[in-house]
């Protein structure tokens, strides 16, 4: 049989390299320093139509990641969506501070971009943000491009029918 | 007639035969975790074993989780090209190594290398009489010989698992980074834009842990219902690869159900 010793070894050096491991999963791949373990405040606010947005989406201002989106529910005396984000502590942004549900890229995620007003009052823990801008649904945007292609196609032909008469 | 009566009693047989060996297995689990108050007071115990179980599977482990990430690098690479998304690179390799790879195939190979040798140990231990001199001894053979193996077969697991990933992401940047030349820094940063340490990390970790249980569990209870003849024991080792290797599968698709059902 082995020695004690040697065994204790081989088995510290592999808890140790397991660990390490760990470790490295932990701050390498999924980068545990940057966010999670920070102090966050909770902010609120109600859409018409958050399109695609998930929970954890990054909430950016300036392209600056502040927040994540910590959750999504339903309000059913105003039929919207109520989105609650987390933002970290360090950011403090003005009482009348703005948010739009933005994409990035073409058809990338969506995100809630921030951008700050300038009221001397901050946002503070249960807040709720008033100024919202809801995302862009592309159907809408469509049909809305087709609907006005179609109003112009039909008073032009009125115009030139109109002339035509004349 | 006759044997089709035959054929229906057999596969009765057959079905309440298995329902008794779960039963069996079930009451063997709480008996070994009742008796394990012994194998932690003498750690030393536990350790021999997990030299045996997790140092000596080492090898096979990061070998194959090295390889596994260089094939995941040039797969996901020749894909990713394709829609010009390739920095995504890191984020392909260290997603499926972290939430499905790791844990299943490290628990698929540390059930063939160290499973089925504990339930040979085991079941040549009883072939040869061995457990049933140690109960001679007074000394309890599920505290002295049971318990040990189980635990060191339940801590070694997540350590290998997380091991492999991380063996896994390091094979995905040298075929990445280094041998196809995608960006270094877009490689780690949306990696680890993505990767979220409780959603992704954690629940790794915890697929890990319930593998390394069900395999501990199937290879210490095939290894003490092995029937005491080389036969016996032989199939018992084959079985023991097979369950636990079915049961790592089905885990998973239960835990993955469980645990990432989208948002």
């Amino acid at each position: 049989m082995m020695k004690r010793k040697a065994l204790d070894l081989w088995v510290g050096v592999f808890v140790a390299i397991g660990l390490g491991a760990l470790l490295f999963l932990a701050l390498k791949v999924g980068n545990l320093g940057s966010f999670s373990a920070a102090e966050t405040y909770l902010v609120k606010a109600n859409f018409d139509n958050i399109g695609g947005l998930k929970r954890r989406a990054p909430v950016k201002s300036a392209g600056v990641v502040v927040g994540r989106v910590e959750d999504i529910g339903f309000d059913t005396q105003t039929y919207e969506a109520v989105v609650t984000f987390a933002i970290d502590s360090r950011y403090p942004f003005p009482k009348d501070t703005s948010a739009k549900i933005l994409t990035s890229g073409l058809l990338g995620e969506q995100y809630v971009g921030l951008s700050a007003g300038g009221d001397t009052a901050m946002l503070k823990n249960g807040d709720t943000i008033k100024l919202t801008q809801s995302a862009i649904v592309l159907e809408n945007l469509i049909s809305q491009f087709l609907f006005s292609k179609a109003a112009d196609g039909s008073s032009n032909s009125n115009s030139n029918s109109n002339s035509s008469i004349k | 007639m006759n044997a089709l009566a035959d054929f229906f009693e057999h596969l009765g047989a057959r079905a309440t035969g298995a329902v008794h060996r779960l039963g069996f297995a079930t009451r063997f689990l709480l008996l070994t975790l009742r008796n394990s108050g012994m194998c932690f007071r003498r750690f030393s115990l536990v350790m021999r074993e997990i030299y045996f179980a997790g140092v000596l599977s080492l090898i096979i482990i990061l070998v194959s989780g090295l390889f596994v990430g260089m094939v995941l690098g040039l797969q996901g690479y020749d894909t990713l090209e394709r829609y010009g998304s390739s920095s995504a690179l890191g984020v392909l390799v260290a997603l499926s190594l972290v939430r499905e790879l790791g844990p299943v195939v490290s628990g698929l190979l540390f059930a063939s290398r160290a499973g089925s040798a504990i339930t040979a140990e085991i079941g040549l231990m009883k072939a040869t009489e061995q457990l049933a001199a140690m109960e001679m001894m007074a000394v309890d053979p599920i505290a002295r010989v049971i318990a040990p193996r189980f635990w060191a077969g339940v801590i070694s697991m997540p350590l290998l698992a997380a091991m492999f990933s991380a063996m896994g992401v390091f094979g995905g940047y040298l075929v990445g980074v280094r041998l196809i030349g995608v960006d270094a820094g877009s490689f780690w940063s949306q990696m680890q834009a993505a990767v979220d340490l409780r959603e992704d990390i954690l629940n790794g970790v915890i697929k890990s842990v319930v593998f390394g249980i069900a395999v501990a569990w199937i290879a210490v209870f095939e290894g003490y219902d092995a029937p005491p003849t080389a036969e016996g024991v032989s199939r018992a080792t084959t079985r023991t690869v097979v369950t636990s290797s079915l049961s790592i599968l089905a885990l998973d698709f239960i835990l993955t159900a469980l645990m990432f059902r989208g948002t």
